[in-house]
């Protein structure tokens, strides 16, 4: 049995759950645990925690919230960025990840992908790619949030990546992300298509329908959700307090209790549910 | 500082997350240490070799480190020990992840690879990553634990893996659940003696996976109770 997996993603900034548009403008939605631990007890077969700022600031939170929630939730954590050497990784898998993303550090570096699923195992190594589709028509992969341009081909790259040792790839269609305009079929299926290893959809969905999509046509391993299901949450916990005001981010969204208006309110189960009956096997 | 005897050895070889597996006997309440210190680990009530990992870097550590040794003297005690993804893999006799590798030759038996198509032609993903259906393969009842391993857990119920090689123990008496990945049936657990051991994460794999934890738990709260 091949069972497919819908996965929460949490981009984490500082101590805050942010969520923002093209990877960009993020909105801060609240503590990460709180969403951890709901996500698990909604069905999430898996968490992705994403230090979006990583690159830019210090990086002692993320630490602190993969602990926190890994003493309390038991499923899979992957935690991305910002993670350069072997002993970054070293130090969040000490913390209770089971899985590490790597962007920026693999593109700079490929020997660093070899050496990574040397020590740590090949199905510890998670590659990130951020694709932006050019006016050609071809996909290119970016760093920093899809912010640098890396002239790397995504295609080519993700089976550059595979034979390199990588255990998995998350793909996020940059233009798509936070969009709610759906996933893009074509840039998921080429890589699907391209590599035997299992590959993550990222970037967009707004409905179950488009989960689906990504699953029957574009031959997707597992999705990766955000904004479809952070909304349900907030609903579900109105009068909690989200979040941190220590620093960082914009909280006026939050503030102002305004709903995703692109989105629906969706739960992990709601959509496990819709794509079980459509004859996707997953765990439920 | 006290240093009470362990409940729980989590035999540590470096670079994996073991901090899970120390949060789920946390969650079981049990006494549990990350060590690689030989006499904490024989002198544990029972032990654990984690997951995630490489088997050779595994195998060259656990060989220059002496735990190889230790790992054999505290099985041979006959005290529950519990291996995990790649601590199932490396009780074997050997291993082919990057070249042939010897293992610790506990269990007879090998390691392979999952082929790159199945016998439809099909590409298989591989790592297996995710959750999937463990079935409790017929004929194994008997085992060491006061508590069986699985017990109040049904077949088919879903755990969580990653990895792409799998255990082939050449007395398949020893299984104690298979699961089929892309028509590839593999034996995703099993009980040798006083040795349980599982290719699925049991403390990455929600609820379910903690009743097998509760029950190493209850196993060794029953042998304590025997010893006092």
């Amino acid at each position: 049995m091949h069972t497919r997996r819908i996965i929460a993603r949490l981009d984490i900034k500082g101590p805050n759950l942010v969520k923002g548009i093209h990877l960009e403008g993020l909105r801060v939605l609240g503590k990460p645990w709180d969403f951890a631990r709901y996500y698990y007890e909604n069905g999430t077969d898996e968490l992705i925690f994403q230090d979006v700022v990583a690159s830019l600031y210090g990086r002692n939170c993320l630490q602190e919230i993969i602990s926190k929630t890994a003493r309390e939730v038991f499923i899979p954590l992957t935690v991305g960025g910002g993670l350069r050497t072997i002993d970054d990784i070293n130090k969040v898998l000490r913390s209770g990840a089971d899985k590490v993303s790597l962007n920026t550090a693999a593109i700079k570096d490929e020997k660093f992908i070899k050496e990574a699923s040397k020590i740590f195992g090949t199905s510890t190594i998670v590659i990130a790619i951020e694709a932006i589709k050019q006016s050609n028509g071809e996909y290119f992969a970016y760093t920093d949030n899809g912010r640098e341009f890396t002239g790397v081909e995504v295609v080519g790259w993700a089976k550059k990546v595979e034979e390199l040792g990588a255990g998995e790839i998350i793909i996020t269609s940059v233009d798509q992300d936070g969009t709610g305009s759906g996933f893009d079929i074509e840039l998921i299926k080429s890589v699907c298509d391209e590599v035997a290893i299992p590959v993550i959809a990222h970037g967009g969905a707004s409905t179950p329908e488009h989960v689906l999509d990504a699953f029957k046509h574009g031959s997707a391993d597992a999705v990766a959700v955000a904004s479809i299901i952070h909304y349900g949450f907030i609903q579900d916990n109105a009068g909690i307090n989200h979040f941190d005001f220590e620093d960082e981010g914009n909280i006026e969204f939050l503030k102002k209790a305004k709903r995703f208006k692109e989105f629906g309110i969706e739960s992990i189960q709601s959509i496990k549910e819709y794509i079980r009956g459509r004859g996707i096997n997953c765990r439920i | 500082m006290e240093s009470r005897e362990l409940d729980v050895a989590i035999i540590d070889y470096r670079m994996c997350n073991l901090f899970s597996v120390q949060s789920a006997c946390n969650y079981n309440s049990l006494y549990s240490e990350i060590t690689h210190d030989k006499d904490r680990i024989l002198a544990a009530d029972a032990a654990i070799l984690p997951g995630v990992g490489s088997f050779s870097e595994a195998m060259e550590y656990l060989n220059s480190s002496g735990l190889i040794q230790v790992i054999n003297e505290f099985i041979k005690s006959g005290k529950p020990f519990m291996g995990i993804c790649l601590g199932m893999q490396l009780l074997l006799s050997e291993g082919e992840e990057f070249g042939i590798n010897k293992g610790l030759d506990i269990i007879p038996g090998y390691v392979k690879k999952f082929p790159q198509r199945n016998k439809n032609e099909k590409i298989i993903k591989v790592p297996h990553i995710g959750w999937n259906k463990i079935e409790i393969a017929e004929g194994k009842s008997d085992n060491d634990w006061y508590i069986p391993p699985l017990n109040e857990i049904n077949s088919g119920e879903f755990m969580y893996f990653l990895h792409s090689f799998y255990a082939i123990p050449n007395d398949k008496e020893v299984v104690v659940t298979t699961t089929n990945y892309e028509d590839v049936d593999f034996c995703s657990s099993l009980m040798y003696n006083n040795v349980f051991a599982c290719q699925f994460h049991p403390e990455r794999s929600g609820r379910e996976g903690l009743k097998i934890i509760k029950n190493f738990a209850d196993t060794i709260k029953h042998n304590k109770g025997d010893v006092n």
